[in-house]
């Protein structure tokens, strides 16, 4: 919304120099079911998780990675950290190649790179105390132990949690959801990282605790100039902390463009639908009827073509046979064929 | 306060970890009957030289210079009587339970050693490590127990430690498929991989994070090998493929059947170690069974 | 409060308590709640993990955990009291009159038998039905809501999450209830089939004419779902009353405090305020007011008498000390600054 820089969305554009994380054709398959089922009766299949997705995010950008479970997000979340190698394609950080990292390149990476957990309840180890949690990446970067605690203190500091040193000795089941989420977050920006990937960081906490969290990651993220994906279901959540939103379905990319017009005019007949079905927390809002049809995504089997033409009300036969292009309307890229004819 | 954070976090006494780690089962009334009878067995076998009257091998006479042979309980001050080769009972239980514990424990160390090892590496790398190390498991489970002792004893001098060394080469099978499997849930824990995001490395990962979660299992799987162990010994010395210069309780029943002590209704030879050898395992078992209520809680309903 | 007359009131429930037992103590989950639940109305009830919601309407089908009981009150379903019922007789009021559908579908389906034999079960032992009768209604309940009736032969793990929530959604239906009981029935949902399966939802219940308890802690569910609602605070009822009162014009400052931190699609811009802190251990509940710790416009005696929920118009009521400044308050709590001063 406040976006002055245009937002360059393409793969192609000549901007690689302004961006931090460069994603070209990713894949990442799964295969499940046992080599076995496989000759008895087809019983192992191969579910693309993520099946060729482009985009870049550039220094200083904090994009939501958007969709219902099971779309790919959180693989694609889990590519960009290298916890896992993608099946195909490239993901270059800071000009490096992903693929090729390992030893010393790998370590700065991780010092770099940081996640924030979807639940933190699991996120830290039990039988930690906090202070020790905290120490374990700066131990890992071989920080000077005479400069760990003031190092401790700051990151907690940066998180808003009160008089930090009363948590030090604390282990995490003494503690709230709402603290622990800071914790969690404090433990991934005590290095400073340039990269925050948050996996719907908010969805395991209560409404009221909600905001406050939400808040420490929109003021520090700004005030420290990360770079940011946000992983969620919730577009409310996402427009509160990302300026673009990045759609997935079926492990593809359906819309991309600035979080806000996608809020006001969502192009893609998915998107449209999943702005619709966003309840709002007022009693006197009118709801329109969904524009979208029964039925659930069948990741083990999607359809051909366009992977979301079985639930979509405008689909017509050439989307069974070709899979839409993205094609650039305004500022947003949209890979639907009603926009490419 | 500087010095106090960093000594919480860098050396927090790795022995107080250990024993917190361990969750011994303080609550179940059968184990903490087990611990007493381990801590007993313990103590005798630490004091054998001040308990024992005699010296368990030494063979005793009378001052009239007669064979001091078969004495029943008390007869001449021999608390649980002679063999019939004029060795003092009491001072052989008691140095058997020294053989005992020795075996026992050493057996326990190696098998949860092993055991957790094998576990811990096969469960957390997975791929090729897993699998070479799951085969040679399958292959342990095939090979059946106390012949594989009796073999190893022919090829080596009899010796106790042949019980050791099979029960390090055999049993580390079921422990490390039992921990391997709980590795296999441990890992995909969130902070598992919130360390890895942080930069730990595998190893540390693996010693820091999912290590003390198993070191329970590993503790019970330990003392059941206890009672298995001071069992195989007491089989094997039994079936005269012991070694002949240890006392242990097994050598005595071996011992007591060869010179038909029971025929002899000479009960003071051979029920007190047989007694001994059932205390022990049946001490093993209380204490593995608070283990597994504390493990698997389900177990109480 | 005399609902008990009124003829439009289909279950009314009195200081209703629920105690769990912890080591040799007793722990009020739900410590005196009261509200109504009209005929053919939808109602909401509010609240924030561990603040009793999902206590509070499992007490009222009488299935709860072990370690816990009913320790007081009243409920009043159809001028039947329900907690003086025979087990005999409660259990021939569930499913026909109150039916329970739970946050998981999953764990409600068994997963060895299609979902027709689930159906026929239920049809037949409890409906009195033969089997031709229950097939023929095992397909109208599917058609009902929502999935083609030849998948009756599936096996629950065939279903996917929404689906098998629209199972559940059957399988509650089966025997037409006048009230059913939904336990957080979308909350493992995606938005969009969260949406159609409150529509599927709301839909039924216009239809059909039934009443819906339906326990959720996304107060956006209640706006869109909902005709009335009943906020939860730490095992108290804290406001109840129409939905479209309690959220543009909230008594309670938690109401207002929720209302503030929740994130509006609809809404330009707009700053997201916590609430500061968290919930009190019902272990050892503050004397009071149970929200003074949190709330901005505490003062002495909230944090020493209990507020009693009282009606401030027809049908709103609220347990707030300061209800009568609820006016100025409300403009108050719209600032910022407000919530953090508490901090």
């Amino acid at each position: 919304m406040n976006d002055t820089v245009p937002t360059d969305v393409t793969a192609s554009d000549a901007s690689a120099e302004k961006a931090l994380v460069t994603v070209e054709n990713v894949r990442m398959h799964f295969r499940v079911g046992s080599p076995l089922a496989a000759l008895v009766g087809g019983g192992a299949s191969v579910v693309k998780a993520v099946d060729g997705i482009d985009f870049q995010l550039r220094q200083g950008e904090s994009v939501g990675l958007l969709g219902e479970s099971g779309c790919g997000k959180t693989t694609t979340g889990r590519l960009l950290l290298k916890l896992m190698e993608p099946t195909a394609g490239r993901i270059g950080f800071d000009n490096q190649n992903l693929a090729d990292l390992s030893g010393a390149a790998l370590s700065a990476f991780r010092r770099k790179a940081q996640l924030i957990f979807q639940n933190p309840f699991e996120a830290l180890n039990p039988r930690f105390t906090i202070a020790r949690a905290l120490n374990e990446p700066i131990a890992n970067a071989k920080v000077p132990i005479g400069e760990r605690k003031e190092l401790i203190i700051r990151a907690m500091e940066l998180v808003r949690l009160s008089d930090p040193e009363q948590y030090l000795d604390r282990y995490p089941h003494q503690l709230s959801g709402g603290q622990l989420q800071r914790i969690v977050m404090a433990r991934a920006l005590i290095l400073e990282p340039s990269f925050i990937v948050a996996d719907e960081p908010v969805s395991m906490l209560d409404v009221s605790v909600r905001a406050g969290v939400l808040n420490v990651f929109r003021d520090v993220r700004e005030k420290l100039g990360l770079t940011a994906i946000y992983i969620s279901h919730d577009l409310a959540l996402v427009r509160y902390v990302c300026q673009r939103t990045i759609v997935m379905y079926l492990g593809r990319i359906v819309e991309d463009g600035p979080t806000e017009e996608i809020v006001r005019e969502p192009l893609h007949p998915y998107t449209k639908a999943l702005v619709a079905a966003v309840p709002i927390p007022r009693p006197d809002q009118s709801h329109e009827p969904l524009p979208i049809g029964r039925g659930a995504p069948d990741a083990r089997n999607p359809p051909s073509g366009c992977s979301f033409r079985d639930r979509c009300p405008l689909a017509h036969e050439r989307c069974a046979i070709e899979m839409p292009a993205p094609t650039r309307v305004g500022e947003r890229l949209v890979h639907c064929h009603i926009y490419d004819e | 306060m500087h010095e106090s954070l960093d000594t919480q976090i860098e050396s927090r006494s790795l022995i107080k970890q250990f024993f917190d780690s361990l969750h011994l089962p303080t609550g179940d009334p059968f184990a903490v009957a087990g611990l007493i009878i381990y801590a007993a067995f313990v103590a005798v076998a630490l004091s054998a030289d001040v308990i024992a009257t005699h010296d368990p091998t030494e063979i005793l006479y009378t001052p009239a210079y007669e064979l001091a042979a078969d004495r029943s309980p008390g007869q001449e001050g021999y608390i649980l009587g002679t063999t019939s080769l004029g060795r003092d009972i009491f001072s052989q239980l008691v140095y058997g339970s020294r053989s005992a514990l020795l075996i026992g424990l050493t057996a326990a160390v190696m098998v949860a050693l092993i055991g957790t090892l094998v576990g811990l590496l096969a469960g957390y790398f997975g791929g090729l490590i897993d699998t070479i190390l799951m085969r040679l498991a399958d292959v342990a489970f095939g090979i059946p127990f106390l012949p594989f002792v009796i073999v190893l004893a022919a090829f080596l001098e009899p010796s106790i430690w042949n019980v050791v060394l099979a029960m390090a080469l055999v049993l580390w099978r079921d422990t490390g498929r039992v921990i391997r499997a709980q590795v296999l849930t441990l890992r995909t824990r969130a902070y598992v991989e919130a360390a890895r995001v942080s930069g730990s490395s595998d190893l540390k990962i693996v010693f820091t994070h999912i290590a003390p979660n198993v070191l329970p299992l590993s503790f019970l799987y330990g003392t059941i090998a206890i009672g298995w162990a001071i069992l195989t010994e007491a089989s094997i010395s039994f079936l005269g493929f012991g070694d002949p210069e240890t006392i242990s309780w097994g050598y005595m029943l071996q011992d007591a059947y060869a010179s038909q002590a029971l025929s002899q209704r000479a009960y003071y030879w051979f029920v007190p170690p047989g007694l001994c050898i059932i205390l022990v395992v049946v001490a093993g078992f209380f204490i593995s069974r608070g283990y597994e209520e504390i493990l698997f809680p389900k177990l109480k309903d | 409060m005399s609902e008990l007359q009124d003829n439009n009131i289909l279950l009314s429930v009195r200081d209703l308590k629920v105690a769990y037992r912890v080591g040799s103590k007793d722990v009020m989950a739900v410590d005196g709640a009261s509200f109504d639940v009209p005929a053919g109305a939808i109602v909401g009830v509010v609240g924030e993990s561990g603040c009793g919601k999902s206590t509070l309407v499992r007490a009222l089908t009488r299935v709860l955990a072990r370690s816990a009981r009913i320790a007081g009150g009243e409920a009043f379903f159809e001028g039947t009291e329900l907690f003086g019922l025979s087990e005999p007789d409660m259990n021939k009021l569930r499913w026909r009159d109150i039916a329970f559908i739970p946050q998981s579908a999953m764990n409600s389906l068994d997963p060895v038998y299609t979902v027709e034999a689930q159906l026929h079960e239920v049809l037949m032992q409890r409906g009195g039905m033969n089997r031709k009768e229950a097939r023929q209604r095992s397909a109208e309940l599917f058609e009902m809501v929502g999935i083609e009736p030849q998948r009756l032969r599936d096996y629950p793990h065939q279903f996917s999450g929404g689906m098998r929530q629209r199972v559940a959604i059957a399988l509650a239906l089966t025997l037409e209830p006048k009230l059913i009981i939904a336990d957080e029935p979308v909350t493992a949902l995606d938005v969009i089939v969260q949406r159609q399966i409150l529509d599927q939802l709301k839909e039924l219940q216009q239809r059909l004419g039934i009443s819906v308890i339906l326990v959720t802690h996304d107060i956006s569910v209640v706006a869109y779902t909902c005709d009335k609602m009943v906020v939860m605070y730490a095992g108290r009822v804290t406001e109840s009353g129409d939905t479209a009162t309690v959220l543009t014009a909230p008594f309670h400052p938690y109401t207002m405090g929720l209302y503030n931190a929740f994130p509006d699609l609809a809404a330009a811009g707009g700053v997201l305020t916590p609430i500061q802190g968290a919930p009190p251990s019902l272990i050892s509940p503050p004397p009071g007011c149970r929200f003074a710790e949190r709330c901005p416009f505490c003062q002495a005696a909230c944090r020493t008498v209990v507020p009693a929920l009282i009606e401030v118009s027809e049908g709103h009521n609220t347990a707030c000390h300061r209800v009568a400044e609820a006016a100025d308050l409300r403009v108050k709590a719209a600032a910022t600054e407000t919530w953090e001063a508490n901090a």
